[in-house]
């Protein structure tokens, strides 16, 4: 686990820890002015939460909000301003798929083992089990374009799981999906989670995925982001959308998102 | 490809037409009849020189394609490249081939050498530019994915950046082969004793305005085969860069 304070640029990060979560403790952070004419943008205000392992958490708040930055402060791709955050190495799973139309579907889910190293058909065969596990056999070979987008998100989850890094942080995996695709994709990836659990930092602003998929659910406020509630999902799995607590947990997001 | 010959064989009859019918002597233009009665006879001489000339463009083209990919990446990675050498590359373009070629013979000797770097010289620039372009309109955020999979620079330039500048390398190719062939015939006025431009030099003093055209001719199929195999080796090498249209548009 590595620690991020709002230091100077430069300054090493302490280095590994003892959890595989993540805490983010009284953060802020802002955008510089892009041009002399704009300002600089305040994203997130003092913000506390934290994901313990193997727990699922997830970020909801308005589009715009400063959810995306959250991450990327988690992932260290961003250094905070103020407030400090503690994370275990963690990779980021982006709204878009982003794979590569220049690899096949195996190679773009292996991409993190080529990138550590492995040969290419050492890659490929570590990464065939899960592959076939997702329902992806069959298109191995395919390029990005030729699959459906809920095949294209499961190969980007794939690659996102096979980084083997502890923490995963999915910035609204199923955000670009129709509203169809995106139910399944949602129920997929609760299985998938209970199948092979994971920490998980889940951004999303849709309430009912959170209320299915999270364990805790963190309400953000319109940017900058602040905390309007933490609610507990202290639901059993497999979920059902139709179920009576789970309504109930998903009115009490939507009260504190409109607060 | 059947509209291509309509067009050809409009333009061939009016040509045909005005030569035979309007007051114009055979060695200030032939008529299509007479250059097609030139490939003909001088089809050993044209064949041989065609090879010469072929060999020479399609070789420039490959250095071209190579100095023009590694500049447009060195200039992509170096902000200090970009502001000092770029602008030079520029203005580099607006020197006349005619007044360096003698030069380059002088350094490079009568060989294919010289012919060579004036092909190359005209015809990299436009793959620095279209390969330059494709650098740019490389995703941000898929950069940002690759930093989070523990990628270093060296590897993002391998996974991400010369994939993408690859479509525009050959881009860049496929708009230089037109230049690449006036660039061998410059070459080849400037000193050479073979080649299609070496055959136009010396047929025109000669009067033999047919066998001229005849070369002219043969330098333009010259070009419309090597954009060809371009399209084709762009087919081959880079299929992401032209998603079937049936599933791009759904």
């Amino acid at each position: 686990m590595t620690t991020r304070h709002a230091s100077p640029p430069g300054t090493p990060s302490p280095g590994q820890a003892d959890t595989a979560g993540a805490q983010v403790r009284d953060v802020g952070f802002t955008y510089p002015a892009r041009s002399r004419r704009s300002s600089p943008l305040h994203a997130v205000d003092d913000v506390t939460f934290s994901v313990a392992e193997h727990e699922i958490v997830a970020l909801v708040g308005p589009s715009g909000c400063g959810k995306t930055t959250l991450l990327e402060l988690v992932c260290g791709l961003q250094e905070p301003e103020t407030g400090r955050v503690r994370a275990a190495p963690a990779v980021l799973m982006p709204q878009r798929d982003l794979l590569l139309p220049w690899l096949d579907a195996l190679d773009n889910a292996a991409l993190a083992l080529r990138i550590h190293g492995a040969g290419r058909d050492e890659a490929r065969e570590r990464a065939q089990p899960l592959f076939t596990a997702f329902g992806l056999q069959g298109f191995e070979h395919a390029r990005p374009h030729e699959l459906s987008g809920g095949m294209r998100q499961r190969v980007a989850f794939l690659r996102t799981l096979l980084s083997g890094k502890p923490l995963l942080c999915l910035d609204e995996p199923f955000g670009a999906l129709d509203a169809i695709t995106r139910a399944e994709m949602r129920d997929w990836l609760a299985g998938a989670l209970a199948g092979e659990p994971r920490t998980t930092l889940l951004v999303t602003h849709d309430v009912e995925e959170a209320a299915v998929l999270a364990d805790r659910i963190v309400v953000l406020s319109p940017r900058p982001a602040r905390v309007e509630a933490v609610l507990e999902v202290p639901l059993p799995r497999p979920r059902r959308v139709t179920d009576p607590a789970l309504m109930a947990i998903r009115e009490q997001a939507l009260d504190a998102l409109r607060r | 490809m059947i509209g291509a010959l309509l067009i050809l064989l409009v333009l061939g009859g009016a040509w045909e037409a005005y030569a035979r019918l309007g007051n114009v002597d055979d060695f200030i233009l032939p008529a299509p009849s007479q250059v097609g009665q030139a490939l003909w006879d001088d089809r050993t001489l044209l064949w041989h020189n065609l090879l010469v000339t072929a060999q020479e463009v399609a070789l420039g083209i490959l250095v071209a394609l190579v100095l023009g990919a590694a500049l447009a990446i060195a200039i992509h990675l170096s902000p200090v490249l970009r502001r000092s050498l770029y602008p030079l590359l520029v203005g580099s373009q607006a020197v006349p081939i005619v007044v360096v070629a003698p030069l380059l013979i002088v350094w490079f000797g009568f060989g294919i050498t010289p012919k060579l770097a004036i092909i190359a010289l005209v015809c990299f620039f436009p793959v620095v530019v279209t390969t330059l372009d494709a650098l740019a309109a490389v995703d941000p955020e898929q950069r940002k994915l690759l930093r989070t999979l523990d990628a270093s620079r060296r590897q993002e330039l391998r996974w991400v950046e010369i994939p993408a500048a690859l479509p525009g390398a050959l881009a860049g190719a496929k708009i230089a082969v037109a230049v690449a062939v006036i660039g061998a015939v410059f070459a080849e006025y400037a000193g050479s004793s073979e080649g299609l431009g070496n055959v136009i030099l010396q047929a025109i003093p000669q009067l033999e305005t047919a066998r001229a055209y005849a070369a002219v001719a043969l330098l333009a199929a010259l070009a419309i085969i090597l954009f060809s195999l371009l399209a084709l080796a762009e087919r081959l090498l880079v299929p992401w860069a032209r998603p079937d249209p049936e599933r791009s548009r759904a």
